[in-house]
């Protein structure tokens, strides 16, 4: 696989002797799957069971649907803060299917996905939405952080869980997701410095979806790849098909195994594309995008691509299809149901999460909301 | 009992808690083999190990960031920010991160760090080290703020400040490191965190202070005695977030005059704060307003002015003076 490395053979030089200015040029990303589903590369293809290949699409059809449901819902006035992710399913589902359950998920604003395959309750994303307290409160088996809002500030965080589970010898890793935009953050240089320096078992997902709501890509760096960005920070740097739900994965799984085996951390750049706005909040994509782009992008959809190929194996049908679409929508609902009932918060129990136990000061305020 | 510096109780202090619990960890900048660039962790990373004593990259933000993530995998983390004018590097850690891991999260996490950062003038560092950045911290929801003014309070606050489950932030002024010895007990004890200190007991009028300034307090309140033969009480607050107003409130019922010195910027700091608290809860007690002593509202004086920047007794005695005149 394409792991980049340091090195006089990976690097050019420039006619004058001493200015490098290529990382490596000959760089290329992981793809398993072409675009019409045929197997390209039969040396990274993931050892993964029938009933596993089957569930890969069924979670990316399941989230599709939910992500549907979800803007429709924000558009009632029923969900809060949204950011739609048709597009990114193969990088956020690929990703988090390569995890085993006691990995720490660390995630950016976007990636609610990832969350609620690691076992976040549906119910309680939908919470989270509504910006309900009880949408972080997650059960205890449940090994993830609430999303990120403040754009790298989990780069640094992830750099530390690694390190937690590096200190107490625990084979368990810690993966952080960020966008394109986020691999600016000073925080990611310094996370991904830190994991390098420690040697800790850090995973960080670029999910590099062109556009940091409508900065695109090119005006976010001069660099070729985000990929190469490990390169400065002594780690390896992997640049994965976002699109190639089996390639996500092959790179996350070898990631995670390179950290239990005390390999350190791995930078995986995604190439993907958002297909919605950049949250439902009033941003319009066509301010910034072409329709030829959106249309080229449409080609590699993710869901698409592997269902071509599962159906090539016989392991996908129609039937399949519509079968996980019902089952999709119906969870929706009963989700925003259990959501519907949960008792509304309350100032008091907002001001009684802030310490183990209330100063006096809170105490007085506390007593002073509730009077009136 | 051994007389101890304020930065060998500090030391102490870690000590102590590295040796009680596994969980514990301090890292920073240079605080390993080099013991700290006050050596305040000397002779910690020999004596627990690189895996519990380590230095970091130089990165604030990092060093946050990596107490907050220490903090979910279970440890206690110790977060030494190098000198408090490199808080800001790290601050959307503190204010963003840690101190609304129990919030956000309904209680499922917690950031029990201990954030700890020299800060303080009259030391004639350069640009953005001594800082008085504290009412920063006091404003942030879910911080404890805590500064103490002598060995024996730093060593027993930073016990609690280690043990408790939630952020604090411990700063200790550069000034007082060394300026003086105190008797500090040996091995563990603790001094509650949000609990004042009269240091000194006074009938005629109250000044409520924190840090270098309770020296600086003593001595303005010995020279109004000498000029004005005025009996100050002294209250030394060792937490200015959350402050101990019962402790305030007591006193002013008593002395019915109050001043409140603080080394940092006047505007909206600790001292306004007190002086609001004094007002809603024992305005029918005061016979003057309460007023302040400060330094003004500029950036941080160069060395050159620093000594004249900071408040001095003999402006602490002007603003008696005015209050007892009122």
């Amino acid at each position: 696989m394409p792991v980049q490395t340091k090195g006089p053979n990976n690097q050019k030089q420039h006619q004058t002797g001493y200015i490098y200015t290529n990382v490596d040029e000959t760089f290329q990303p992981l793809q398993v799957l072409s675009t019409d589903g045929k197997v390209i590369d039969e040396a990274n293809m993931p050892a993964l069971s029938d009933d596993q290949l089957r569930e890969l699409m069924r979670r990316m059809v399941f989230t599709r649907i939910w992500d549907q449901r979800a803007i429709a819902l924000n558009r009632q006035g029923r969900l809060g803060f949204y950011a739609p992710v048709a597009g990114q399913e193969a990088s956020m589902i690929g990703s988090e299917f390569a995890l085993n359950k006691e990995d720490f998920i660390l995630p950016g604003y976007r990636d609610i996905p990832q969350l609620v395959w690691h076992g976040m309750p549906l119910y309680q994303a939908f919470l989270y939405s509504r910006g309900h307290q009880h949408g972080g409160q997650l059960p205890q088996d449940v090994n993830v952080l609430m999303p990120q809002i403040i754009i790298g500030a989990q780069i640094v965080e992830a750099a530390g869980v690694a390190l937690g589970y590096k200190l107490r010898n625990e084979k368990r890793v810690a993966i952080t997701y960020t966008g394109d935009g986020g691999s600016s953050q000073g925080d990611f240089y310094e996370g991904l410095n830190f994991a390098g320096a420690y040697q800790a078992p850090a995973i960080f997902v670029v999910q590099n979806n062109r556009f940091a709501i409508s900065v695109p890509l090119e005006k976010q760096t001069k660099a070729e790849t985000i990929a190469q960005k490990a390169v400065a920070a002594g780690i390896p740097g992997v640049q994965v098909d976002g699109m190639d739900v089996l390639a996500v994965y092959k790179a996350v799984k070898d990631a995670a195994d390179r950290g239990r085996n005390g390999e350190g951390a791995t930078l995986i750049e995604c190439l993907t594309y958002r297909f919605g706005p950049h949250t439902l909040a009033g941003d319009d994509p066509t301010r910034y995008r072409t329709k030829e782009q959106e249309s080229e992008w449409e080609q590699k959809d993710p869901l698409t691509r592997f269902r071509k190929y599962l159906e090539s194996k016989k392991l996908w049908s129609e039937e399949d299809e519509t079968q996980v679409i019902e089952e999709a929508k119906q969870a929706v609902a009963e989700a925003i149901k259990q959501a519907d009932e949960t008792p509304a918060m309350t100032v008091s129990g907002l001001i009684d999460s802030m310490f183990e136990t209330l100063p006096e000061s809170l105490k007085e305020q506390k007593a002073w909301f509730e009077g009136v | 009992m051994a007389q101890m510096t304020m930065i060998q109780a500090i030391t102490d202090a870690m000590r102590i808690e590295l040796a009680r619990d596994p969980n514990v960890l301090l890292f920073g900048e240079d605080v390993g083999k080099n013991g700290g660039v006050f050596r305040a962790t000397d002779g910690l990373q020999k004596e627990f190990g690189e895996h519990r004593v380590f230095d970091t990259p130089l990165a604030e933000s990092g060093i946050g960031g990596l107490a907050v993530g220490l903090g979910l995998t279970g440890f206690r983390p110790i977060a030494e920010v190098q000198f408090i004018g490199f808080v800001f590097e790290t601050f959307d850690q503190i204010a963003s991160q840690a101190t609304r891991m129990r919030y956000r999260s309904g209680g499922r996490y917690t950031s029990p760090i201990t954030f700890r950062a020299p800060f303080g003038g009259g030391v004639k560092t350069p640009e953005c080290h001594a800082d008085p950045l504290e009412g920063l911290l006091t404003q942030t929801p879910g911080l404890k703020v805590v500064v103490p003014s002598n060995p024996y309070d730093a060593k027993g606050l930073l016990i609690s400040a280690i043990r408790d489950n939630d952020p604090v932030f411990f700063l200790e002024h550069m000034k007082l490191y060394r300026s003086f010895r105190g008797e500090v007990p040996e091995g563990e004890y603790t001094v509650p965190i949000g609990k004042a200190n009269v240091v000194k007991e006074g009938a005629h009028l109250t000044i409520i202070t924190y840090g270098a300034m309770v020296h600086t307090s003593l001595k303005a309140a010995e020279l109004a005695k000498k000029e004005r033969g005025v009996d100050v009480e002294v209250i030394d607050l060792r937490t200015i977030q959350p402050i101990d107003t019962e402790t305030i409130l007591a006193s002013v019922r008593k002395t019915n005059r109050a001043i409140v010195v603080q080394e940092a910027q006047r505007s909206a700091g600790v001292a306004a704060e007190v002086i609001a608290q004094i007002n809603e809860k024992a305005i029918l007690h005061l016979e003057a307003p309460v007023l302040r002593v400060t330094a003004p509202d500029t950036p941080y004086a160069f060395a050159q002015i620093e000594d004249k920047w900071l408040p001095t007794p003999e402006r602490i005695v002007k603003t008696i003076n005015e209050v007892l005149d009122f």
